[in-house]
């Protein structure tokens, strides 16, 4: 019987032994300090946004400030390891995360009871309102949050173990890697408990679950301070990550972020952040080496992300599984070749657009207005390269338009294939 | 004999409107008892009244002899008493089994625990399979409950109201708007669940309420005018007036 399955049957397990060896095998493939130090903030940011969707997913709570939760756990977590380094606290650096997690449940026992309160609209608001809180607090008391300038620490403080200092990089993403993969397993396994389960439910139908004994606000309450812990999980590991904590940390900026990861991803699916924080953050810190303009793009990408993929990108990789499983795939892929060479010359002219104007505002007192984009060299000054980035913006437009017609009309046949299957 | 369910001087207002005006009740252990009424006499506001959904403006309600005025709908529904909704109210992304499970859970002990494993409990699979099998949804285990048919809708519903294992049933129009044999595959389920229980039911449709209720009570304007066997209610003159009377004009 499909409930009766053990925890680790077959294909669970391969998944999560595919996912250790991934996470133990990437630093190997990627040797550069550069890389080395985004993997990290992956991992970081993949146990934030589960964090957040435990929220968001799985209990239907739009939160605006999450953040509090993984700042505070950073907070006292730096604090936890200045105090190591002075040898007034013994502790095992390994374990921070440990105390950054219980720092960050204990701030949603206190925080949560009062945003649990309400769901929805209210509490979307509330969440925003504490946020606020903790960032203006985050300035009003400069010894604990440390102003302006943020707390530094160093992460080698501790006694070594076994010749490990967590002064290397790539020790410390060992320590995230290992945190993270721990993260993923206990907050997966929680959506197969008894709470886990009613949460779904009162975020389907929150009434229904008052009328067969569960009071919708205790399970909202409980998930909320059960989140805060992975929360502060992350933020610790953040604190060891980059040696300084700042206010920066609590504010509404980060939690707007962990909300960004986790609806690209899909908060539909447990796997949807996983993908959103990998993505979310590969985009921030790969597109701000390139341009200026980033936050532009990344703002786009979500704007097109929200109106043609609300469900995220787990959702069009279940909707292509389900094609897949009858063996349609290949019917899609001439309408998606030519809507990505499509999507592409449009893309160029759009970049071609953004980045002259960019250019033009921002750096044509200190370099001109001369400038080189794909190997091309030419002066934005002057008429040609605009008029040409606009001709192919809009030519891209226009093929991508026809190319998106396409595109649904291959997916309503396909459509028709799954549901005759299915109800076959 | 003690009443499962005791109703006394209980009143409702909603501003200045009264809409349950002094109801004096008394539910016996084990019978199927019909609430019905016309349009607007207030017999869903009763059921939301009993099941915790509004409070009182006055007055008392009895579970099992232990007062339950006033206590939310959570904790009336772990004293054993359940219910059903006139427009369906389910999960509707959950699966019929996951669906039912909600409604296993707290009876079985297992609250808000985030320590055990939902498919390892025995006790809940056990149960759940056998409500999936006696609302006749075995076909439609793994189907999300949204997109169910109207009457499976409705069989799911019951089945959920039931999968806790209450004592008192309440029942709000369990057959609106089901087909002739919809109807019946329903009358049979509501027999079959609430056998051996205390259930009250609202309903419109006479000839389920005389094939299954064991006493009625007749509700208008927020007051029980009558309240005994078919045969008393059948015979009764001013339930004829009131109420049975102007639909057998129709």
């Amino acid at each position: 019987m499909m409930n009766q399955r053990p925890f680790l049957h077959g294909r669970r397990l391969l998944t999560w032994a595919a996912t250790a060896l991934v996470l133990i095998t990437l630093p190997m493939m990627f040797t550069q300090s550069f890389a080395i130090s985004m993997l990290s903030q992956m991992g970081i940011a993949i146990i934030f946004a589960l964090s957040y969707n435990m929220l968001l997913g799985q209990t239907g709570m739009l939160s605006f400030g999450h953040a509090v939760y993984f700042g505070l756990g950073a907070f006292i977590s730096v604090h936890t390891l200045n105090a190591i380094g002075d040898g007034t606290f013994h502790w095992p650096v390994t374990l921070i995360p440990v105390i950054g997690g219980l720092a960050g449940l204990f701030f949603g026992v206190i925080f949560g009871y009062v945003t649990t309160k309400h769901s929805g609209t209210p509490f979307a608001m509330i969440s925003l309102g504490i946020a606020e809180m903790v960032a203006a607090c985050s300035l009003m008391f400069p010894t604990f949050f440390g102003g302006e300038g943020g707390i530094s620490t160093d992460r080698a403080a501790g006694e070594p173990f076994l010749g490990i200092t967590y002064g290397p990089g790539v020790q410390v993403y060992y320590l995230i890697a290992g945190w993270c993969f721990l993260s993923m397993v206990a907050m997966f396994a929680l959506t197969q408990t008894p709470l886990g389960r009613m949460a779904n439910a009162v975020r389907d139908n929150a009434e229904r679950a008052r009328f067969i004994g569960y009071n919708p606000t205790r399970v909202r309450y409980m998930m909320l301070i059960l989140s805060s812990f992975f929360a502060g999980i992350a933020g610790s590991l953040a604190a060891m990550n980059y040696e300084l904590v700042t206010a920066e940390n609590v504010g509404v900026v980060a939690s707007g972020n962990v909300l960004l990861m986790a609806f690209i991803g899909g908060v539909g699916h447990f796997f949807g952040p996983i993908i959103g924080a990998t993505l979310v953050t590969f985009i921030q810190s790969a597109l701000s080496n390139y341009t200026l303009a980033w936050l532009l793009y990344f703002g786009l990408f979500f704007l097109v992300m929200i109106l043609f993929a609300p469900g995220g990108i787990a959702s069009l990789i279940t909707l292509h599984k389900d094609a897949w499983q009858v063996s349609q795939v290949r019917r899609l892929v001439p309408a998606y070749i030519a809507a990505a060479l499509a999507g592409l010359i449009a893309l160029l002219g759009l970049i071609g657009l953004i980045e002259m104007t960019y250019q033009v505002e921002t750096k044509a007192e200190q370099s001109g207005t001369g400038m080189s984009l794909f190997g091309i060299a030419f002066d934005a000054a002057t008429p040609t390269p605009w008029i040409t980035s606009a001709a192919i913006l809009v030519v891209g437009g226009v093929l991508l338009w026809a190319a998106s017609r396409r595109v649904r009309a291959s997916w309503t046949a396909v459509a028709l294939v799954i549901n005759a299957r299915r109800s076959a | 004999m003690p009443a499962a369910l005791e109703l006394r001087a209980v009143r409702k207002s909603f501003g200045k409107t009264a809409i349950i005006n002094g109801v004096d009740l008394a539910i016996e252990k084990g019978e199927r008892h019909a609430v019905i009424g016309p349009n607007g006499a207030g017999k869903s506001t009763l059921f939301n009244l009993v099941s915790g959904r509004f409070p009182l403006t006055s007055g008392n309600i009895l579970l099992n002899e232990q007062d339950i005025t006033g206590l939310p709908p959570n904790e009336i529904n772990r004293r054993g008493l359940a219910r059903s909704f006139q427009i369906t109210n389910i999960f509707p992304k959950l699966s019929v089994y996951e669906n039912i499970r909600c409604g296993v859970l707290w009876s079985l002990g297992h609250r808000y625990s985030f320590w055990k494993r939902v498919g390892a409990l025995k006790d809940v699979a056990e149960r759940c399979e056998a409500i999936v099998d006696r609302i006749n949804l075995r076909r439609r285990r793994d189907t999300l409950a949204g997109v169910l048919s109207y009457a499976e809708q409705r069989a799911l519903e019951i089945g959920i109201t039931v999968a806790g294992g209450p004592d008192v049933i309440l029942l709000d129009e369990p057959t609106a708007g089901m087909s002739n044999t919809e109807t019946a595959d329903a009358v049979a389920l509501i027999r079959s669940v609430t056998e051996g229980k205390t259930l009250v039911m609202v309903e419109h449709d006479m000839s389920v309420v005389f094939g299954l209720a064991d006493r009625i009570s007749v509700l208008v304007y927020g007051q029980v005018i009558a309240t005994g066997t078919p045969e008393q209610i059948r015979g009764n003159k001013a339930v004829q007036e009131a109420y049975l009377g102007t639909e057998q004009h129709e």
